[in-house]
């Protein structure tokens, strides 16, 4: 369903993404795990036509997202790590521009936006400027836009960011739910190791740009002979910190691309 | 089709939601429209150039247009920064039409708020030389405004971060605005001034507006016409250009 071939990235010097390959299968609920920085946003933006590799091959469902960009953007929904919604327009009119934008018909988009929002627990809230909402019902209205299409692949980057315990059992109840009705594969990221023990059929640890380990939890735990996934990915990734200083240079590549123009 | 519509109602839904923006954006131009027209009034018609209000009300409404119209594509600045660009980028929808309804709903919001400050020109006294020339203005309206729109989404396809906004605001809208003749006449300026004030896309359609309202030309009607068109031809390539390569 997806298939990634020697994927590269590079920023300017800086190369955020080292040649990976890996293959998800349909009906897979897939993991990407990974310290701060690893390149976990980067890929899922390259998987879904938001930033041009430079270098490597992707499939999306046998395409090439980048040359059937329209086929590929209509078969996935993707909930991005930052947040992506319309804060002056409400919560149904949010649903609305986005049904519009993937040709969801009139008729199916009101009853798929009421069972969604239904759902989602966000139907009494449905009049609200979506400004108005806290983060985690933010969350809930990005993750039920992201469904309205009915997308074969699901892309979820740090969906629970920020969510309650209650939330956060419901989405993955609701995704796993999805996944086992209607085959949706799904390509999600994750701080919480105890959630992509849940949920994930397969789990990648990507560090630096690279992945350095792919397989089931159970196969992770033994390789590293830990006994719980956050010990494989500390044995894995190591204990230090990543990313230090990355805000001034950040800061640094900011200045100097405004005065280049782009 | 759906998409340029739908984006283009989300820009007027959020012009008529903007109350206060109404107002503080009618402000600023009624401001100039009082405070120069009857400030400058006397100096001018002492030199012999006849009203000042006169004068200068089509400048205003050529004004009011540009800053809203080129704010409207700018503002995708913070579509950025609150992230629903995003959303719109990733639609299975060619991007020339998201970038088309984004900038048509600006240019509509500049033609309303274009409608609104005639209004109150004619409210403080400005006078058409026909009523006849209000839907002829209204053509050159939709024209500039247009154009700026246009202009605005390149823009806004470009720049990251308020540094950026500022930066184009003094160095590139207000010059824009200064340099257009819609304060003064551009007849018996230097000839350096000359030559930037016909390189001002603005000066042809504050021209057209103040030709069709008043009956005094800088410009012959066809050429404010064919430079508008061919304007609106460019900043469109070029707004869909810049717009389709956007990454984030
Ligand atoms: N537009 C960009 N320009 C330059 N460098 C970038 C850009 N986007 C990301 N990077 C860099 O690429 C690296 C990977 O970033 P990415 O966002 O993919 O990490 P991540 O794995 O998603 O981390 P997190 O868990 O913190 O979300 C980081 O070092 C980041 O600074
Ligand atoms: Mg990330």
């Amino acid at each position: 369903m997806i298939r990634v071939e020697n994927l590269t990235k590079t920023f300017d010097q800086f190369t955020a993404v080292k040649g990976i390959s890996f293959d998800v299968e349909q009906g897979e609920i897939f993991a990407f795990l990974g310290p701060n920085g690893a390149g976990k946003t980067t890929t899922i933006k390259m998987l879904t036509t938001l930033l041009r590799p430079t270098s490597g091959a992707i499939h999306l469902n046998g395409l090439d997202p980048w040359v059937k960009q329209k086929e590929a953007r209509q078969s996935f929904g993707i909930v991005f790590q930052d947040p992506s919604l319309d804060n002056e327009q409400t919560a149904y009119e949010n649903m609305e521009l986005h049904g519009v934008l993937y040709h969801v018909p009139r008729k199916v988009r009101a009853e798929r936006i009421e069972r969604l929002l239904t759902t989602f627990e966000l139907w009494e809230r449905r009049n609200d400027y979506a400004k108005t909402f806290s983060g985690g019902m933010k969350r809930r209205l990005e993750i039920a836009r992201g469904l309205l299409h009915t997308p074969k692949i699901l892309f979820l980057d740090e969906p629970t960011l920020g969510l309650d315990p209650q939330s956060r059992n419901q989405l993955w109840t609701h995704v796993k739910h999805l996944n086992e009705t209607e085959q949706t594969t799904v390509f999600l990221t994750t701080h919480y190791m105890d959630e992509a023990d849940r949920v994930a059929h397969r789990i990648a640890i990507m560090d630096h740009g690279a992945i350095v380990a792919q397989g089931t939890s159970a196969e992770l735990k033994e390789r590293t002979g830990s006994d719980s996934l956050e010990g494989a990915f500390l044995a894995l990734t190591g204990e230090s910190l990543r990313d230090e200083g990355a805000d001034s240079k950040d800061q640094m590549r900011q200045f100097a691309k405004m005065w280049r123009g782009r | 089709m759906g998409a340029i519509y739908i984006l283009w109602l989300r820009e007027m839904k959020r012009y008529i939601r903007s109350r206060v923006q109404i107002v503080v954006s009618l402000g600023q131009p009624a401001l100039y429209l009082l405070a120069l027209g009857f400030g400058f009034g006397p100096v001018f018609q002492k030199a012999g150039e006849g009203s000042y209000l006169q004068f200068m009300a089509p400048g205003v409404i050529g004004m009011t247009v540009l800053f809203s119209s080129i704010f409207s594509g700018i503002a995708m600045l913070w579509d950025r920064q609150f992230g629903f660009l995003k959303e719109t980028l990733v639609a299975p929808v060619p991007r020339i039409q998201i970038m088309i309804g984004r900038t048509l709903g600006g240019a509509t919001v500049a033609m309303i708020q274009g409608v609104l400050i005639l209004v109150i020109c004619l409210v403080a006294g400005f006078r058409p030389q026909h009523w006849i020339a209000v839907p002829a203005a209204f053509v050159f309206v939709m024209m500039i405004a247009v154009v700026f729109a246009a202009l605005g989404t390149g823009i806004g396809s470009i720049i990251k971060d308020m540094q950026g906004f500022q930066l184009i605001m003094n160095f590139l809208v207000m010059p824009i605005f200064f340099l257009s003749g819609a304060l003064y006449p551009l007849k018996n300026l230097p000839r350096v001034l000359t030559w930037i004030t016909n390189a001002d896309p603005l000066s042809y359609g504050v021209d057209g507006l103040r030709g069709v309202l008043t009956g005094l030309w800088a410009f012959p009607y066809a050429l404010d016409v064919a430079v508008l068109c061919g304007l609106a031809a460019v900043f469109l390539t070029m707004g869909a250009w810049l717009f389709s390569r956007i990454q984030l």
